[in-house]
């Protein structure tokens, strides 16, 4: 598990291009949206890409993503739970 | 009724160089221009998280328009009436490029939404206005070559008729390493008359 959160973590930065933020800024409890990383509904839609391609999850429900990408520590429960890939 | 108007300030990133005025502020010899701009953008305080997520057109244009405004000690605190009039060759085209390597293989089909969002030029002027609360006139032509003639008569038009009480003009053309930006401020105060030969004399200044 903590292999794949750190696995996240790096993904997340490089995929978001989250230029001031490194792995060891990220906590698992952090909060991926709002204060936390700030991420936006575009980078939403970018890790529902990334769950779908990296991990072959694919999400139907938008408010499902709500939910999973709370923080680092959920998704990777989530991912463990429900990945075919 | 016609008012005088000048080009208060100017822009220019090519070349591995950053110019405001005709003075370089930043220069980096690499020819990648991914690590240029970054590197341009720290050293110049962008200060923009969200600037490393546009794309590279973007990146040029939010670029040369903040050094502008930032220049122009505008108050970040109130909207301003500054219209966009923007305009290159390529479009969007290195963009479009990269949105089309994603989707091009039916069995690796995974378009990426960042980079689809900016798969049309104007998307530039959104960032600018977003930065610095603009919510004024904006467009975005597209021609062969820089065209000074149709910048000034839109910034013209613009100003005469109060739709906008400065203009933020000129030329973003970008497409993978090839790039080039010349923008321009218009306004009542300036020592630079607002004419197309001013604005190509400074266009074509190295």
């Amino acid at each position: 598990m903590s292999n794949l959160k750190q696995e996240l973590k790096e993904n997340i930065i490089e995929l978001l291009n989250l230029e001031e933020f490194s792995v060891e800024d990220i906590n698992d409890n952090d909060a991926l949206f709002g204060d936390g990383l700030g991420l936006d509904s575009i980078d939403a839609l970018e890790l529902m890409v990334m769950l779908d391609k990296d991990y072959g999850i694919k999400l139907t429900d938008p408010k499902e993503g709500k939910e999973i990408f709370q923080s680092i520590a959920v998704l990777a429960e989530y991912i463990e739970k429900n990945r075919t890939k | 009724m016609t008012k005088n108007s000048y080009i208060e300030s100017y822009c220019t990133i090519k070349n591995g160089v950053v110019s405001l005025n005709g003075t370089s502020l930043f220069s980096e010899a690499t020819p990648e221009f991914s690590a240029f701009i970054k590197q341009a953008a720290k050293q110049l305080d962008t200060n923009y998280p969200k600037f490393y997520k546009m794309d590279n057109l973007s990146k040029l244009a939010f670029l040369a328009a903040d050094i502008l405004l930032k220049n122009a000690n505008l108050s970040s605190e109130k909207e301003h009436n500054i219209a966009l009039l923007f305009s290159n060759r390529a479009s969007s085209l290195d963009t479009d490029r990269k949105h089309q390597n994603t989707i091009s293989d039916p069995d690796n089909y995974y378009p990426s939404p960042s980079l689809f969002v900016y798969t049309l030029p104007n998307i530039s002027l959104g960032e600018i206005s977003i930065k610095h609360k603009l919510l004024s006139e904006n467009s975005f032509f597209i021609f062969e070559r820089f065209n000074a003639n149709h910048l000034h008569l839109n910034s013209r038009y613009l100003l005469n008729n109060n739709k906008a009480e400065k203009t933020l003009c000129g030329w973003v053309d970008l497409d993978e390493n090839h790039y080039e930006a010349f923008l321009y401020l218009v306004g009542k105060n300036g020592t630079i008359n607002h004419n197309t030969e001013e604005i190509t004399r400074l266009y074509k200044s190295p």
